[in-house]
């Protein structure tokens, strides 16, 4: 049990953040800190995500089981399944990690639509389309695939030509020496101010560069599930260890960039959501003053 | 001023969750839409033609291991098409079973799965890849489609090879509900029909085809999903086009939205 004064003070500490947070901002310096191709390939990217996220969990539900290996068809060891198993109190939603099972009802493998119980590897509420829908669920992810990949390119290309991923992501021998101290700043939610603001901080550095790394392993592993890619290009499965290891690295993989998001986007909030979201709209970034 | 302001970003804030959730309840709307349907034929059309580029001009499908081989094959659809007439194929050992090779051809055939057997055979260990996800690795053996065709001869305007199956299917839940029962059939074009692999198989992991997997004819077209390797064929039908067929789409489940190129 949390102690009255413990939780006295992490409410302080909240409304101190959620302040600085929203504080309205004093006029100061600002400096164009995101062009245009990394604000535009930065949106159609994070909707790109939202949809073969959303899609890929309907997908998944046809099917809800992992393996390793060039096979697998539910006679084989799985090493994460999300299913529904009849027990003493009746059919629970079962999540499978290895040799750990989880009871998960309501949420993951037996869930409620439309008010009626369903097996169901991933909930209604977070799928795309809502309803178990294979065949919609695979158009939106070819889709939303395609924009990826084109807007990736686009990315990608730009990033090198103009030395964006060079200057801006790609860390220095500097920023590795500063990792034990960035990592304290972060536990800290200490946000760089002043002259350090002008650039990413080492462990930024490291996220946005993994990120890029992680979509184009997707893009990889995604094309490995494909027969027709696969007779194309026989090496594909032979990198990841067969057909079945590619989609368990493609559930993977997406679940990392997952992650990801949920820590980009609370970062965006602690650091100041108005200015942060500002910036990738129109490219200008106000340099926050050190609190003292 | 400050207040104002305040009050802008915390809407700012919620007009970013609702427009995800906004965005979640367009998306099965649009799902619905037959007008967002063309945007997802384009699509599909746009992969065919990609695939199809880098498949050029018949690359073959990786071929496996005989130690690769799967200890199960897992059979999936139809595991017994359970009517009156396959039920007594199946005590005649499928001896009265014909092969009907008919539509746009010179010379239409009927050829028993003995006569078949006659014929030159390819085998090939192959991964076979369902739709919905899983993976399994078989032993096929069966008689080069192309050659099949070639006996029949294909008249001038010949574009398709239609697989009709004994088969009724009444759909599976773990394909978006249950779906309308109808005949099942498939259906490729010549360019996949007379690829190497392409075969009419009649025995897998070297034992009779059984009837959970197709007997005593299926359709093998690798390169393709699962749900187009046909089982129970007793008719191929040379047509110009897929239309007057069932749904037009060229297949039982192309019929219920599913891609009739199903190289992804």
């Amino acid at each position: 049990m949390m102690s009255k004064t413990r939780r006295r003070r992490i409410k302080a500490w909240l409304a101190t953040k959620h302040r600085e947070a929203f504080a309205p901002h004093v006029p100061g310096e600002s400096f164009y800190r995101h062009r245009a191709p990394v604000r535009w390939t930065h949106w159609i990217n994070a909707l790109c995500i939202i949809f073969l996220v959303g899609s890929g969990l309907n997908i998944f539900n046809a099917h809800p089981h992992l393996y390793w290996g060039k096979y697998g068809a539910e006679t084989e060891p799985t090493f994460f399944s999300l299913t529904d198993i009849e027990t003493s109190k009746g059919t629970r939603g079962d999540t499978q990690i290895g040799p750990w099972h989880f009871d998960t009802t309501n949420v993951l493998g037996w869930s409620k639509v439309d008010g009626q119980y369903q097996e169901r590897g991933w909930p209604d509420w977070i799928t795309i389309p809502s309803f178990q829908d294979l065949s919609a669920a695979r158009h939106w992810h070819f889709l939303f695939a395609w924009i990826l990949v084109i807007n990736g390119a686009v990315y990608l290309t730009y990033s090198l030509c103009s030395r964006h991923l060079a200057r801006d992501i790609w860390p220095g021998w500097r920023d590795v020496k500063a990792i034990p101290r960035s990592i304290l700043d972060h536990l800290r939610l200490k946000h760089p101010t002043g002259e350090a603001a002008r650039r990413y901080n080492v462990l930024q550095k490291l996220a946005y560069l993994s990120v890029i790394i992680l979509v184009f392993l997707m893009v990889l592993t995604g094309l490995t599930m494909s027969p027709g890619i696969d007779a194309a290009f026989p090496w594909l499965t032979g990198i990841f260890g067969g057909r079945q290891s590619a989609r368990s690295i493609h559930f993977i993989s997406a679940a990392l960039i997952v992650l990801f998001v949920i820590i980009h986007v609370t970062e965006v909030v602690l650091a100041g959501p108005i200015n942060e979201i500002r910036s990738m709209l129109s490219g200008f970034y106000r340099i926050p003053k050190g609190h003292k | 001023m400050a207040d104002m302001k305040l009050l802008t970003r915390r809407a700012a804030i919620a007009a970013g969750f609702g427009g995800a959730g906004f965005l979640l309840a367009g998306a099965d709307r649009l799902t619905l839409s037959p007008g967002f349907a063309h945007v997802f034929l384009a699509v599909e059309d746009w992969t065919m033609a990609t695939q199809r580029g880098l498949l050029y001009p018949d690359k073959l499908a990786k071929e496996y291991s005989p130690s690769d081989i799967s200890p199960v094959f897992r059979a999936n659809g139809t595991l017994d098409p359970d009517t009156l007439e396959y039920a007594a194929h199946i005590r005649q050992g499928f001896a009265n079973w014909r092969l009907r090779i008919d539509g746009l051809v010179n010379q239409p055939l009927a050829l028993s799965v003995r006569e078949l057997k006659m014929l030159p055979s390819r085998t090939q260990i192959t991964r076979h890849d369902c739709v919905e996800g899983w993976s399994a690795i078989g032993m096929w053996a069966g008689v080069p489609l192309g050659l099949l065709l070639k006996a029949a001869g294909l008249k001038p305007g010949a574009r398709y090879a239609v697989f009709h199956c004994a088969d009724n299917l009444d759909g599976e839940p773990s394909k978006g509900g249950m779906q309308s029962p109808g005949q099942y059939y498939e259906s490729i074009d010549l360019r996949d029909a007379f690829h190497p692999q392409t075969l009419m198989a009649y025995a897998l992991n070297g034992k009779k085809l059984d009837v959970a997997h197709g007997a005593p004819l299926r359709l093998r077209v690798e390169r393709q999903l699962g749900y187009k390797q046909a089982k129970y064929v007793d008719r191929i039908e040379i047509t110009d086009r897929l239309s007057h067929i069932a749904g037009g789409r060229g297949g039982y489940w192309e019929d219920r939205g599913y891609e009739w190129y199903a190289g992804i």
